[in-house]
Formats: structure tokens, sequence, C-alpha cells
């Protein structure tokens, strides 16, 4: 069985979801560990689902984000990078790695750079020390 | 409603799941029959199985049965991507009664089984946890109703172009009021000023006087001229519109030989900017004679010190007309405020710093005012030479895009060009010729004309210099293996591309339309909603898109048109209801959520004496962006809840005991590290279509009446895996040999 580091992707349904559907219609394989959940725009990602993930299992959290070609909002990126920044200041306080969490644009035909993102970063993620998220700091004064 | 922590409990308790083989194309490689017989076991689920093809209508009539026998609260369909069978299995839940909202789909094709076809095992190890977390979203799942909205049928026109003009006809005659608003004192936009458009050859003038006519003759159309959009409120069904029209400072009793008389003795003159400064226009002025509508406008700050002029023409100038400031209520609007052409920087080419460099819109002005000999500055031009590509497809600077009909327009004003003046040379200076479509006709004609052609590469840009009195322009060829040419041009012309109006950030931000990244407006989706922006009831249509064609235009501008009759047919539009909803009791209102929002969706309102953030239903898109900004977690989307979400991702981590399947060692097949416990059936099939010789792919096809693209894709799969060789080729040396191994 794969252990490669289990993945969870933020994608969006309009524009990274399709990109990672083009990835599977053409056979263009990555790791079954990667996961996908979809949602109207990666500005709406909660940084607490980010947690819940990195604390429940996940090695880490990938948003395919829509970047500029975001139909909702030309401060997609902005807001989703907020997000991003929220959610590694909450990660530093559980001594999780803010490198677990990663933001890229990806469009609805980025197949090869989606099958690309997900092998560097289950690399990246491979080489973090692997205790490091399950042991939070011991509290101050003890 | 908004669940609170203590409440984790699963709504629906009777869910059924449908697990697809989708023919083999999950099957092949995820053990669906083992993962029906798994879910069968979990508390909640009444009915798991798995179907050929959940799509099927047998099956969709199976599901129906199912969902009202067993009295099914949810049900999980697990097959293709929801982007093709979403909504086909929301109506299968309709039919049975059961509300679409309780519906998941899980895509175990497109992000499990193809791209892990090549980790069977494993894949069938991913499928568990998607479809877990699809039974787990589907658990905490409500039955939301679609938002009913009145609508007001009566639809806004931003622009009389000709696309905003053809869109406005249509929309009358489909039984729609209508208003059509033009910023310009006269209707046509950009395509009066061409004198002759390609493919068809058609003034543009003509067609404008032609549309004109017919909104004459529509009761029910609206025209505004002169006229801005001052403020934009409401929302999808009641947009509220206010807006300015300018004065024409023309006495509207006024006799028309008097008003003619009043334009010819006007003794203020400046540059026309129609003509785009190559001749001169009166204070008083039509951007040409026959402009429509038939009424003069009066530039009245250029007559402020012409006392005894105004004097004169009392009765047929009114000078002290104000501006008219009106309001009215549209159900939905449409958007085809056009383009601006591409403004070359001073330097750029030699623009604004040599005297015969000209623009192509400004060329097609020329020709227009030169009957007879094509005359520039007093110099009659015999030699002219393009520069594609001006302003588009820029490595350094902001227009990436190309503007696609400029290529075509170039090669359509150089065939204007030699058949209405004599002997006159072109050259033509490109990038890549663009002609597509029909347009690659008036490519051969060009050709054959004898027009030649230079091609050159964004990284060696051609020259444009003064040699004496010469205007040079240097060009490193690339047909004929970069060699250096100089073309002495009497004039040189910028083929110029098409860049958003200057005012679309303007009309943007009334509307809250996004921008792309090209600064034009954005659709939601280039190919599945090409029209539709974010803005529930706004449309766009023609070049205010991105650069178009004058018959793309008007089929964009006719297709918003249609949506918006559509929308407006029945006086009331049902709205999606995945939108923002707050939570009365945890919000504190802070106003963050309001401040990220860009359609001004969520506004401050007092309830029982709190003050608290309310979600407008008809302005909300569901974009989702106020949840993550609320400091006390009070604000989330419809069917994105906390719940959802996390029991997803539980459910994806939950751990999974898969049964493996009896395997008979003679069928496994080991090859590297990977393992395989059973042939897929479509493999199974090709080795039977297999002699014992060496078979060609066509021979393969052939026995096992297999479709040649999948015998094609499998034998590649079947090679790496050792169970197939190649075994040399055909004699034609077209076809490789495959045998059993």
């Amino acid at each position: 069985m794969s252990t490669s580091p289990k993945i969870l992707v933020f994608s969006t349904d309009k524009i990274s979801d399709p990109g990672i559907d083009q990835a599977g219609l053409r056979k263009i394989h990555y790791a079954p560990s990667v996961y996908v959940i979809s949602l109207p725009c990666s500005s709406g990602i909660k940084p607490r689902w980010i947690i819940h993930a990195l604390e429940h299992g996940f090695d880490g959290v990938f948003i395919a984000a829509d970047g500029h070609e975001c139909s909702y909002s030309s401060r997609c990126a902005e807001h989703t990078n907020n997000i991003v920044e929220v959610s590694q200041e909450l990660m530093k306080e559980k001594n999780i790695n803010p490198r677990r969490v990663r933001m890229a644009a990806l469009c609805s035909v980025c197949a090869e750079p989606f099958m690309n993102h997900m092998e560097n970063y289950g690399k990246i993620l491979a080489e973090l020390p692997l205790t490091e998220k399950k042991e939070p700091p011991a509290p101050k004064g003890e | 409603m908004v669940l609170d922590s203590n409440s984790l409990k699963y709504m629906k308790e009777r869910i059924g799941v449908y697990i697809c083989h989708c023919g083999g194309n999950i099957s092949d490689y995820v053990d669906v029959e083992e993962l029906g017989k798994m879910f069968h076991k979990e508390e909640n689920v009444i009915i798991s199985k798995d179907v050929m093809f959940a799509c099927a209508d047998s099956n969709q009539k199976d599901m129906v049965k199912d969902i009202q026998e067993n009295n099914l609260d949810a049900i999980v369909v697990c097959s293709c991507s929801p982007k093709l069978h979403l909504h086909t299995f929301k109506n299968v839940a309709s039919r049975a009664g059961l509300n679409p909202s309780n519906y998941v789909q899980v895509n175990i094709r497109e992000q499990c089984s193809w791209p892990h076809s090549d980790r069977p095992r494993e894949a069938t190890v991913k499928a568990a946890g998607l479809i877990r977390a699809g039974i787990n979203r589907v658990s905490f799942s409500e039955s939301l109703e679609n938002i009913e909205l009145s609508v007001k049928k009566t639809a806004l026109v931003v622009g009389a172009g000709v696309a905003g003009m053809k869109a406005a006809i249509e929309l009358a005659k489909s039984g729609n009021e209508v208003y059509l608003l033009e910023k310009d004192y006269f209707v046509g936009g950009r395509i009066a000023q061409k004198d002759s458009l390609f493919m068809s050859g058609q003034k543009g003038k003509d067609i404008v006087a032609s549309l004109y006519e017919e909104i004459r003759k529509q009761p029910n159309i609206t025209l505004f001229t002169g006229a801005t959009i001052e403020k934009v409120s409401g929302s999808l069904g009641n947009f509220h519109i206010d807006i300015k029209v300018k004065p024409r400072f023309i006495n509207g009793k006024a006799d028309k030989q008097a008003v003619k008389r009043a334009m010819e003795e006007c003794p203020v003159s400046v540059d026309d900017a129609f003509n785009m400064g190559l001749t001169k226009r009166k204070a008083i002025y039509k951007n040409y004679p026959e402009a429509l509508p038939d009424v003069p406008v009066v530039e009245a700050g250029l007559l402020k010190d012409e006392t005894d002029f105004v004097a004169k023409f009392a009765s047929t100038l009114n000078m002290n007309e104000q501006d008219e400031t009106l309001s009215f209520i549209v159900g939905s609007v449409l958007i085809t405020t056009g383009f601006d052409n591409y403004q070359p920087k001073e330097g750029e080419f030699g623009y604004k710093t040599i005297d015969n460099v000209v623009t192509l819109p400004e060329l097609n002005r020329l020709i227009e005012l030169c009957p007879e000999k094509l005359v520039y500055k007093g110099k009659q031009i015999k030699t002219v030479a393009f520069i594609y590509c001006v302003g588009s497809r820029q490595k350094k600077g902001d227009n990436k895009y190309c503007s696609r009909q400029c290529c075509t327009s170039t090669i359509h004003t150089s065939l204007q060009l030699k058949e209405k003046y004599e002997k006159i040379q072109t050259y033509h200076v490109y990038r890549d010729i663009r002609t597509y479509g029909k347009q690659e006709i008036l490519y051969a004609q060009s050709s054959k004309q004898g027009d030649l052609y230079f091609k050159y590469e964004d990284k060696e840009l051609p020259l444009v210099e003064l040699d004496g009195k010469s205007t040079i322009l240097k060009v490193k060829d690339y047909l004929t293996s970069k060699q250096e040419l100089e073309i002495e041009a009497d004039l040189v012309v910028l083929v110029t591309g098409m860049v958003p109006r200057e005012d679309s950030t303007h009309i943007s931000e009334l509307f809250k339309i996004p921008i792309g990244r090209d600064k034009f407006f954005n659709e939601i989706h280039p190919k599945l909603k090409p029209v539709e922006t974010v803005i529930k009831g706004v449309y766009i249509g023609g070049t205010c898109q991105g650069p178009k064609n004058v018959s793309e235009s008007v089929q964009s501008s006719l297709a918003g048109a249609s949506k918006i009759t559509a929308l407006l047919k029945s006086g009331t539009v049902s709205v999606d209801p995945i939108i923002a909803r707050v939570n009365a009791d945890a919000c504190t209102w802070c106003g963050k959520c309001a401040e990220v929002c860009d359609y001004t969706a969520i506004k401050e309102v007092e309830v029982d004496g709190k003050r608290i953030a309310a979600v407008n239903t008809a302005v909300c898109t569901g974009c989702g962006m106020c949840a993550p900004v609320c400091p006390v977690n009070a604000i989330e989307i419809a069917q994105y809840t906390d719940h959802e979400i996390e029991s997803m991702i539980d459910g994806f981590m939950q751990e999974v005991q898969i049964r493996e399947k009896e395997v008979n060692p003679e069928e496994v097949q080991e090859e590297g590290k990977v393992g395989m416990k059973e042939y897929p059936q479509v493999w199974k099939e090709i080795l039977a279509g297999m002699t014992e010789e060496k078979n060609t792919i066509p021979q393969i096809i052939a026995n096992s009446k297999i479709a040649g693209e999948l015998v094609t894709f499998h034998l590649m799969t079947m090679n790496r895996y050792g169970v197939v060789v190649p075994a040399g080729m055909d004699a034609k040396e077209e076809y490789f040999y495959y045998k059993k191994k």
C-alpha cells in the first residue's frame, strides 16, 4: 500500500476542479493519497477546515485556487492568500509546520501542472519531520 | 439554520448508495462490488448497490422506486464527475419526491479510477474514502428550496453599438420592454467608422441605419442617447437604475433648415474625433451626415464666447437646457459597451514622432475620406506597410491576448486599397496570420494579388526610421532566414488591437461585474456560461467581454438577449439556494463579512434590538468569501457547512478494511513492484481476441470487437505490466505486432 503523504486538495467548481478532472480523463497518474473537496471559490475555505484536516490524518492541504481567473472576484487570490496566512498562524500555535498548507493557481485544463504540483508537494511533505504535527508544545510555565 | 458544535448528529438516517461500474471505466480498477457490500453495513445506509450504468434509464427508474419504497431520505451516487450528471440525479431525486439538496455525487471516475488506473488496489481504498465522505456529507444535508423572486419584464441594454442594437430588437420582439442606452449622441458605435466590413464588404453606416429603422418600428424600445448610468441598486428582477441624459442644446421645435444653417455658419471648429483627427468639425455637429438620431449636437462649451452667433440662432439653439436625471426599474441587464482601439504610445514604431505613421482605424477613416486618390498630409500614397500585432500579444505589456479580428481586418483593408486606388503596393510585416474560418479566403486573395508578407518575431521587432525625407521600415524576415530587409513606405500602418473601454472600470463598479486578467468583463465560464456573469440577471455581450469581430459580437449579444428573455418570461425566477446565511445568535456585527463582499450582499440590520449581519438572497452569489473572515464563525454557505466539510475530511481518513478477492495464482501477474490480483475485464477480452501468434491492433480490434481507442490504450498498459510484448512491425511498417507474454 502507498505510503505517499496524504494531501487534501481544495478545488473550485468552475476552474480548478475541471482541471483535476482533466488529469483523470487523460489518465495522468498522481498519488491515490490525494483527496479533493470542491467549493464554489477558494476564498471561501475556512482555516478551521485546514486545521481539522491536518489534525485528522492529512499530511498537507493544497489549495488549487482560481487566481486571476476567478469569476467571483478580482481579489480572490488576495483573499485566499489571507486564509493561508491565518491558517499558518493557527498552525504555528499547534506546532504544525506552516509548509503543510500550500496554495497555487490551477486552470481548467491544468492537468499536467496538477500532477506536478502533487508530485512536488508530496516530496516536500515526505521530507518534513513526521512527529511535529502530532505533538503540540508543552504549555508555558510547565 | 446554523448548527452549533454540540449538535453533531446525523440528520439523515435512510440513505441509498449507488456505485457505478461505468461499463468498466470504474470497475476495471475499483472493486465496486466489494464497496457495494461494504457500505451496506453502515448504520444509516439502507440500500447500497453496484450498478452497471448509474445514468441508464433503467437504473434511474430503479432509484426512483428504491427511494419511494424504502422511504429514503438521501441518496449518494458514486460515478463520474458531477459536471456530467449532477443534474441527472438531482432530477431523479425530484421525480421520487426527494428534495434534490439531499443528493451528493461522488466522483470515483475522473478523480479515482482513471488517474489511479496504475494502482487498482489503492484506487479501491481511495474510492472507499470518497464514498464514505459522500455518505457523511449527505448525512448532514438539509432540504433546501429554491428562492423564488418576482421579476419585472423589462431589460436594460447598455451600449447601442451593433451588438446592443441587435440585442435590443430581439428582446423587444420577444415581448420585453427595453431601455437602450448610448453614451454617445449617435448610435452605431465603432462599426459606423468602417467604410467596408469583412466578409460582406457592407458599409458599417448602412448596417447602423437599418438597425435604427428597426428600433424605431419597435414601440417597446426606448432609446436614450448622450446617456450615462449614475447609480445601480437592487438585484435580479428589480434593478433600480438612475441615468443622466445630457442635452443636445437644439430646440426640439426648431426648423430643420435653420439647424442646418446654424451648423454651416458655426464659427468654431475642432478636431473631428469620429475621423480620428484627420478632419475638423464644427461645434454644432453630427458624427457623419447620415448619423442617427438625425439631430445634431451642440458642444456648448465651445460656444460660450460666441454670443453673437448664439444670439443669431436663439430660436434654434437652446443653450439653457440642463442634464436630465431619470430612474427606472429593470428585471435584467445586458452590457454591450464595446471596446477602445489600442492607442500606441508616442514613439511606438514612430507613432506621433514620424509624420506618416498611422493606426489601422485611422487608415480606415482616411480611405473613406479619399474617394479617388489616397492622400495623407498632402502626399499621394503609393506604398503602404502594415506592422501587425501592435499592442496585442505583448510579452512585456498588459495585453497578452490576440485581438483576433485585426489580421483579417488588415488584409481586407489591403484588398480594399487595391480595388479602390490604382497602383498601390502593400507590405505586411506580421508575427502570425490568424485569418480563421472563411476569412482565410481573403488571405489567399491578398497573396494572389501580390501583397508581400514578411514575418517578424517579438524578440526582434521591426524598426521605423526616417532617412532624409523617406520613411524606412526595417525588418528581420524569419521567412528568408532572418534577412534584414528595408521597406521604403509612404505610409506605415500600425495594426492595433482592441482594449477594454476606458469606462469599463466604472461599469464594473456599478454592476459589480468581475473583470478578468485581460481587463475585459469576465463571464462565468467561457464554454458553458459564455454570456452569464456571477451577478444574477446581468449578462455581457459583444466586445466588452473580449476581442470579437462583428458577427461574433452579435452572436454573443443575441445569446445574452435569449438568456434574458428566458429569465423574465414567467414573471418569477427561481434562484439557487446555495448562498450565505447568518447565525443570528452568534453574530456580533463587526462588519468584516460586508467588507469582503464584492457584491454588497451583506448589510447591517437590527433584529430584536441586536445589530447583526443580514444577507440579501437575491444578490448573494454563494462564493463564500464572507465565511472565513468571520471572527465568531457566524456565517456559512448552505451545503458547505462546517459539519458537511469536516465530516467529509473524517470520511476520507476513516480506516478501510477491504476484503481481498480470492485470487487464482495463474491469473496473477507481477511486474516490478506492482501486483495485480486479477486482470481487468477489458484485458481478458483483448487477450481473448489475440491469437497465439503476433497480432496488430486492427486485428485485435476485429477479433475482440472492442473500441479501437480502448484497445490502443489498454495494450500500452498491458505492455507495461508485462502481459503482452511488442513483436516488431508489419511489412508496411504501419502497425506494431503484439503477442501474449
